[in-house]
């Protein structure tokens, strides 16, 4: 009978699953984010998690690090062959899974060792070991090649420290299932390498590491196996060995363009913005979050910004809006004429408009009603000396709850209670009413339902053909491909690529995005 | 992938009598039970004397509070109201008593000086990103020092007739019917306007009996008010400084393009700035608000009194923001009203006067309004949580 807890690999030595993950299924209000995914990892292997934005790769790790506890999903998670359910984050943590995260998960105002062994600090009698706690904390640092001292506060390391310590912390709780996602994003060369040698290490312990990263180089050096996750489904485990960084690719992005884009071919106008040698400076560190950036966009036309997670594109958007606090370089041509934003009103009064991507903290004032929203930028225009002119402002609310057909029970309903389409139709038609020359659409579909957002493009359609410029960022490929007139491609604060409407394939910019060959 | 809840939107139920603020019209009502629970106890409570007394009592709370809740719509907090009414009080007495000053110029002089200290706050809290928490604690304590310096902590009293006025003068039996009818003519004029301006714009309005009801109940209501006041020695002048400066905060909070930055920058001062909002510009202003009517308080208190003194407007402050609060403004910020505001006050002097009149000792005093506004707010929460679930 064959042993379903073990397997033979290529060389014939029967080796452990260190953790399984059988059929995950997770719905979110009937909305499948994972459907029947199976994940295996051996021990001592590097096992890749590979797929666009959205594929489900958070959401997974989620469930496996008690984040979503065990009867909010279908399925079974087994750690050495025995199943498991873990009914918060500790129960995982007792099973030795730790989980590095994306964004940094450190208490700024503590010590690196306060950090390293936060809840479960060494104690007697509950008073704190100081000593063995530090003494602990700085043979953890010195295996991720850290000389600082344990006693430093966490503010004042830079991004890529922060990194190795959260790193060194997940070290410290003696993991068996070690979880990175997308461990390199703020680091350096060299921090890379020192991540890597660590990485090379743990598995010759045996630990299984789970490897969530865009840059297919770093897969390909590190990884043994890799998993592509795909809208929801777990599409195929390859071996290294066995296949290339075109296939991967090209895996992540296979589906069928099965929705259809109501692309039209437009008539350009004149040229609206051009950005000349664009470089926008972290808010806080000295260095590049842009860099020499190049754009135009022409009256009527849509143009694309693809690119992954974490390329600088929304950044670009905030500064040419005039609302990132980072400093900006370079010129900013609208219509002909040098502009120099430096507010929000600025921007408004030169036409500019931005639409941002989480429409919850950035768009809308939730506890405001329609009419108040949708009115917010363009008060001016309907006010005199200061008041508010409120039968004007029914009139242009009304108009664009028709023209946009927003669902709602009247233009007195707070807008939280509204639907995320019906949201983002209230954020557009902010828009639309102060009348911008350049769009600039950041996200504009994000996590709102099929019909809306076909509503939207036919819309974004509409704009361009009225002569508006519209720039709209994605991380949806389709979308990307299926809307934008000539497309660039962001990747690490640089435009990387340029393809027009023809050339453009779900391949070519995956590849450009992500760096590979 | 990220799903964000869908929530369906509850088809409201379009309401025939047309929008009804159902949380004013309870706190009209928990002060009516006050009044009439305090009637009953002690009749004297309901007497047009007394009344006149409580709304004297109650319209230094009332103005104050008249700015904190646009200083809690955004998100901030002033401590030091309470300061800056014994601090311009002082002022204005120097200038008056030991200055000879006429009361015009008083009363210029004052209220430039509570715009200026409110100036100097708002601008600490607007373009230096203290918080409002922090400078005005801190200004509550320096303006109290700069009191007691300029006045060598000595108590001034006022001489001046013209001055005193403003504190305790009633207005003529003739002229409080005068001004009632006029307040009536203006109600029945703006509500005639604003129904033809709807109509012009093809906007359904009320049915004309319910909106003829409404105005009828509340021209009744003035006049009611206007009798009763009559009936003892007329209305008192400081209440005529709570009516107009509420009715131009009110226009201020819900006309204005000013007021609604203001709610927007308290609803969510991210989406605000990213809608072309200057966030900074408006939040000094405010300061400048709460400075300015602090002044105007401390004008009417001491011509009240009729003196300064170094303890005048000591825990101010903390009426005021009971009275936003049991009035239904949120301390997150983004919701509150000025006639809320001006209802908790009355709420909080009632409690104040009755309780005095019943003979209850100070403490119980202390005790009982302590309660009653944690027992506003439990309520107002739970009220909420039922509504949203």
């Amino acid at each position: 009978m064959p042993d379903p807890y073990f397997q033979h690999d290529t060389t014939g030595v029967k080796r452990m699953y260190a953790l399984e993950m059988i059929n995950i299924t997770k719905e979110f209000l009937g909305v499948k984010a994972l459907d029947r995914v199976s994940f295996k990892v051996k021990k001592g292997e590097i096992h890749a998690l590979c797929g666009e934005n959205g594929a489900g790769k958070s959401t997974l790790m989620k469930v496996l690090s008690g984040l979503y506890p065990t009867g909010t999903y279908d399925g079974e998670i087994r750690i050495d062959g025995k199943p498991v359910s873990f009914r918060n984050i500790v129960d995982a943590e007792q099973a030795g899974i730790a989980i590095i995260h994306q964004e940094l998960a450190l208490v700024k105002e503590m010590t690196v060792g306060e950090n390293i062994f936060l809840g479960r600090e060494p104690r007697k009698f509950g008073v704190i070991q100081w000593d063995q706690l530090y003494y602990e904390a700085e043979t953890w640092l010195k295996k991720v090649g850290l000389t600082i001292s344990p006693q430093t506060k966490i503010h004042s390391l830079g991004i890529g420290q922060q990194q190795l310590v959260e790193i060194a912390k997940a070290l410290a709780k003696q993991a068996n299932i070690l979880i990175l996602d997308e461990p390199t994003a703020a680091l350096t060369e060299s921090e890379v390498e020192i991540l890597m040698g660590i990485l090379e290490q743990l598995r010759a312990q045996g630990v299984a590491c789970i490897y969530i990263s865009h840059k297919m180089p770093e897969v390909f050096r590190l990884a043994d196996s890799i998993t592509v996750l795909r809208d929801g489904k777990s599409i195929v485990t390859l071996s290294r060995a066995e296949t290339n960084e075109d296939e991967v690719v090209a895996l992540m992005v296979g589906r069928e363009l099965t929705e259809r884009y109501p692309y039209v071919k437009k008539t350009l106008g004149h040229v609206v913005l051009e950005v000349k040698n664009y470089s926008v400076w972290h808010k806080e560190k000295p260095m590049k979050i842009n860099d020499s950036i190049h754009i135009t966009v022409r009256a009527g036309e849509i143009v694309g910004i693809a690119g992954l997670m974490g390329a600088g594109r929304t950044e670009l958007a905030m500064s040419l809006f005039g609302a990132y606090e980072g400093k900006a370089e370079g010129q900013v041509w609208l219509e002909g004429k040098q502009v120099h934003i430096r507010s929000v009103q600025d921007a408004i009064r030169s036409g500019i408009a931005l639409v941002t991507e989480d429409r919850k903290r950035l768009g809308l004032i939730l506890g405001m009603d329609v009419k108040t929203n949708t009115t917010l930028a363009s008060l001016k225009n309907i006010s005199r000396l200061q008041v508010i002119n409120q039968n004007e402002e029914l009139k242009w609310s009304q108009k664009y709850v028709d023209e946009l057909k927003t669902k709602t029970a009247s233009l007195e309903t707070a807008v939280g209670t509204l639907s995320g389409g019906n949201q983002q139709k209230v954020v557009l038609a902010k828009w639309l009413m102060a009348k911008p020359k350049l769009l600039i659409l950041d996200e504009p579909t994000r996590g709102i339902d099929v019909g809306a957002k076909y509503e939207i493009y036919h819309l974004m359609n509409k704009l361009a053909k009225e002569g508006v410029a519209i720039m709209m960022i994605s991380s949806e490929l389709p979308e990307i491909l299926g809307m934008s007139d000539r497309i660039y491609v962001m990747r690490e604060g640089r435009i990387v690529k340029q393809l027009s409407h023809d050339e453009a394939t779900q391949e070519n910019i995956m590849m450009a995005a992500t760096g590979g060959e | 992938m990220e799903i964000k809840a869908v929530i369906e939107q509850q088809p409201k139920k379009k309401n025939v009598f047309g929008k009804i603020d159902i949380r004013a019209y309870t706190m009209i009502g928990a002060l009516i039970a006050i009044w009439i629970f305090f009637g009953m106890l002690n009749e004297t409570f309901l007497s047009a004397r007394n009344l006149s007394n409580l709304f004297t009592q109650m319209s230094v709370t009332a103005i104050l509070a008249i700015g904190m809740v646009l200083v809690i719509v955004a998100g901030h907090i002033d401590l030091s109201v309470g300061s800056i009414v014994g601090l311009t009080g002082g002022v204005a007495a120097i200038l008056s008593n030991w200055m000879g000053m006429p009361t015009s110029v008083v009363i210029l002089c004052t209220l430039l000086a509570g715009a200026l200290v409110g100036l100097v706050q708002g601008w600490l809290v607007a373009y230096r990103a203290i918080p409002a928490f922090i400078v005005t604690l801190g200004g509550m304590m320096i303006f109290r020092g700069a009191l007691m310096g300029i006045t060598k902590s000595t108590t001034i009293p006022i001489f001046d007739a013209q001055f005193i006025a403003l504190g305790s003068a009633y207005f003529t039996d003739v002229f409080g019917i005068i001004l009632a009818a006029m307040a009536v003519v203006a109600l029945f004029v703006s509500t005639f306007r604003k129904r033809k301006s709807r109509q012009q714009y093809g906007f359904t309005v009320s049915p004309l009996p319910f909106e003829l009801t409404k105005l009828f109940v509340i021209s009744a209501l003035i006049l009611v008010f206007v009798v009763t006041m009559n009936s003892y020695k007329g209305i008192p002048f400081p209440i005529i400084f709570v009516i107009a400066l509420a009715l131009i905060f009110s226009f201020i909070a819900t006309k204005t393009t000013f007021g609604r930055h203001v709610y927007a920058i308290g609803g969510n001062v991210e989406a605000a700035r990213l809608s072309g909002i200057n966030i900074q510009l408006h939040t000094m202003m405010l300061f400048v608000f709460t400075g300015l009517l602090s002044a105007i308080a401390a004008l009417v208190l001491t011509a009240r009194l009729s003196s300064a003194t170094i303890s005048a407007g000591q825990m101010y402050e903390l009426d005021a923001i009971a009275a936003c609060v049991i009035g239904g403004t949120s301390l997150m910020g983004g919701s509150g009203t000025i006639i809320g505001a001006i209802i908790g006050a009355m709420v909080m002097t009632s409690l104040d006067n009755g309780m005095s009149l019943l003979g209850m000792e100070t403490f119980w005093q202390y005790i009982v309004k302590g309660s009653i506004l944690i027992l506003a707010v439990w309520i107002d929460i739970a009220s909420r949580k039922r509504k949203t679930n």
